[in-house]
């Protein structure tokens, strides 16, 4: 044997990569299902030609000043007009009525608002109306800006939590269940080693994990880059170290399996829904906004976007980064003083 | 095997007015023990003995409400790094990563001791030659608690902790384990191990103390303890008479038999310690004649342990 191999450190390492790459489910959860997801939304939310708008309309006449701009419109009367906007099967109804027109419309759908200045502006076209100063359109369909740019580094700071934290969590607690860490302990096995082969492991999977899914999403979706690659490792690598933390930390006490899946889901799912995966954060109301600013995914997620859709580096971020190290640290340090090692 | 390091006088274990409880349960209460360098030393007691807490106690996994412990001439406290690399344990019910192979399992519990044997040596002497490369899920019970040995020899220890070693195994699993506990023995080492199985702690160990709710209740050697019994032998019978089933002999009879040694009746039950059973057994035949009474049971057994547990408790060792 060689001196590598006598090596606490790089046995525990190893050990943990093995029993990795033993695990077939686990390979799936890593590294096939975020492409997946990024797959599906990007079908979901590919580029399309810009919207037709459905709407319907009580006269022929009013049909025919709309075809003219928009397409689909219909004549039927107003009571089943009524039923098929209740339906949201269009979005407005365009009522003739002795003294003109009026509009029937849900004013809190953004797209039935769009509805209503376009069918005002083709009906009162075609009654006579002309612009005032003439303006043309320059279209623009520009990288970074699409849905599948911002989804991704949210995809990214979900997988990067889940891959941590259950990486950590189910492993450290099945250990205990099967007296596997008190007979660690009984051995010269220095304690930290175990726990740093964790981290070890965690960051080698990481090169792995955010490589191909990165990859993918580049080739595949053309998602931009825009700061520095090495600042985004780095964003990568603290993010990783900040779940890997709370991982531990939910495994720190949890004697069963059970009690461990419940606890991190308990963990994750606040952060599933609040922390701008899939939508921006923002959205979430002013009073509750400091508690999902201080989420860890958010901050992951914040960062991640500022560096690779607007090209901002580490020092503009300074609170992002600052709030994921604490996360890192402050678990760290709270699991290592309450862990059961038996 | 025994490496070569300083070889002290002393004991290998000394155990001094250790107390342990758990809640309200006193898991050990008041213990004294010492162990000799080179002994195969027994722990024997039903379950919830106080066993595995006086085990772990010793390996320095729980620690004692008080007493002092010491290994080796250091304790706990002070030599908890330099004890671990010079002991080796096997825990109860231990489950090692299933889909790990026997000799990366033994590979990872040899980088944490700074000498000891080779692996392949570990493998050898566990005799799990064939089970090299294949993963621990596709041991048997037997093969997996010789892994568990393995690894608790990985470090070439000088004292050997075995908990509960053949719990669970089939018969001839159990011999093979036991034949391995021997080669170790002829090695040199000192081993502690527990057991509810009386006739394991009579077949390996130099010294048993018979544990019973946390207490030493006897301490001695197999032969020393089972001749406390008082006689060599056991004889056991049931009587019937007329319309009950388990008749009650008159004890004064059965006493003034040359060679019985004593008696208790449990149920009808009658329980003899014997000497030169050849010549009692004709004479309690014909003291049961004489009163009319019928034998309904009869055995005879050399006595063992078991007899030893059962006259100092009044219940037998796998009651619980």
């Amino acid at each position: 044997m060689n001196s590598l191999e006598l090596s606490s450190l790089y046995q525990l390492t190893v050990v943990r990569f093995r029993l990795l790459f033993r695990e077939p489910e686990a390979i799936f959860w890593i590294f096939i299902f975020p492409i997946l997801l990024a797959v599906g939304l990007g079908i979901a939310f590919r580029n399309r030609p810009a919207d037709v708008l459905q709407v319907g309309a009580t006269t022929t006449q009013l049909t025919q000043a709309l075809n003219a701009d928009k397409g689909l419109t219909t004549t039927m009367d107003e009571a089943a007009g009524t039923q098929v906007l209740a339906t949201g099967s269009i979005l407005l109804l365009a009522i003739q009525r002795p003294e003109g027109v009026a509009y029937k419309f849900d004013d809190t759908n953004p797209d039935a608002r769009t509805a209503r200045l376009l069918v005002d502006r083709a009906i009162q076209t075609a009654a006579g109306r002309s612009d005032a100063v003439r303006a043309e359109n320059e279209l623009v369909h520009e990288t970074g800006a699409r849905y599948v740019d911002f989804v991704v580094p949210g995809l990214l700071g979900m997988n990067l939590m889940g891959s941590a934290m259950w990486g950590l969590g189910f492993s450290i607690v099945e250990a205990r269940q099967k007296k596997l860490l008190k007979r660690l302990v009984a051995s010269p096995m220095p304690r930290w080693q175990y726990l740093a082969s964790f981290l070890l492991s965690r960051l080698a999977m990481l090169v792995v994990e955010v490589a191909v899914f990165l990859g993918f999403a580049r080739v595949a979706f053309g998602v931009p880059f825009r700061g520095s690659l090495v600042q985004l490792g780095l964003l990568c690598v603290l993010t990783s170290l900040a779940f890997s933390a709370l991982g531990l930390l939910v495994a720190s006490r949890a004697k069963t399996m059970e009690a461990a899946s419940g606890l991190m889901n308990l963990v994750m799912l606040p952060m599933w829904i609040l922390s701008g995966v899939f939508f921006s954060a923002t959205r979430f109301p002013v009073a509750i906004q400091p508690l999902v600013r201080a989420l860890p995914l958010t901050a992951a997620i914040d960062a991640l976007r500022g560096n690779m859709l607007q090209g901002m580096n580490i020092g503009q971020m300074i609170a992002r980064v600052g709030i994921l190290l604490a996360w890192f640290v402050l678990p760290f340090a709270v699991s290592l003083r309450i862990f059961r090692w038996r | 095997m025994m490496n070569g390091t300083k070889k002290a006088d002393g004991p290998s274990l000394l155990l001094r007015g250790v107390r342990k409880a758990f809640a309200d349960v006193k898991a050990v209460d008041g213990l004294d023990l010492e162990v000799a360098r080179g002994e195969c030393f027994g722990l024997l007691g039903p379950n919830g003995a106080g066993k595995t807490t006086t085990i772990e106690i010793c390996e320095g996994l729980t620690t004692p409400d008080a007493g002092t412990v010491e290994l080796l001439g250091l304790n706990w406290r002070t030599g908890a790094s330099e004890l671990r690399q010079r002991i080796g344990v096997q825990l109860q019910e231990t489950q090692f990563p299933d889909k790990l192979t026997v000799e990366e399992t033994l590979r990872l519990f040899r980088s944490f001791f700074k000498r000891g044997i080779s692996v392949d040596e570990s493998i050898e002497t566990a005799q799990l030659e064939e089970k090299r490369r294949s993963r621990v899920v596709g041991l048997s019970g037997g093969q997996k608690q010789r892994l568990a040995m393995a690894c608790a020899l990985v470090g070439d220890p000088e004292l050997l902790f075995l908990d509960e070693p053949t719990t669970g195994l089939d018969p001839q699993a159990r011999r093979h384990l036991w034949d391995l506990v021997d080669r170790l023995k002829q090695a040199g080492r000192t081993i502690i191990l527990t057991t509810h199985y009386m006739e394991e702690a009579e077949r390996l160990c130099d010294r048993v103390a018979i544990m019973d709710h946390g207490r030493v209740i006897a301490l001695g050697t197999p032969q020393q303890l089972i001749a406390t019994v008082g006689g060599e032998d056991i004889v056991e019978f049931a009587v019937a008479s007329g319309e009950t089933s388990r008749a009650v002999v008159n004890a004064a009879l059965l006493k003034a038999i040359p060679g019985v040694q004593s008696l208790d009746v449990d149920e009808g039950l009658h329980r003899l310690s014997v000497s030169e059973l050849h010549t009692a057994v004709p004479r309690i035949f014909a003291v049961l004649r004489e009163q009319g009474l019928h034998l309904s049971e009869f055995r005879t057994h050399s006595a063992s342990l078991e007899d030893v547990f059962v006259r100092l408790t009044g219940r037998n060792l796998r009651d619980e």
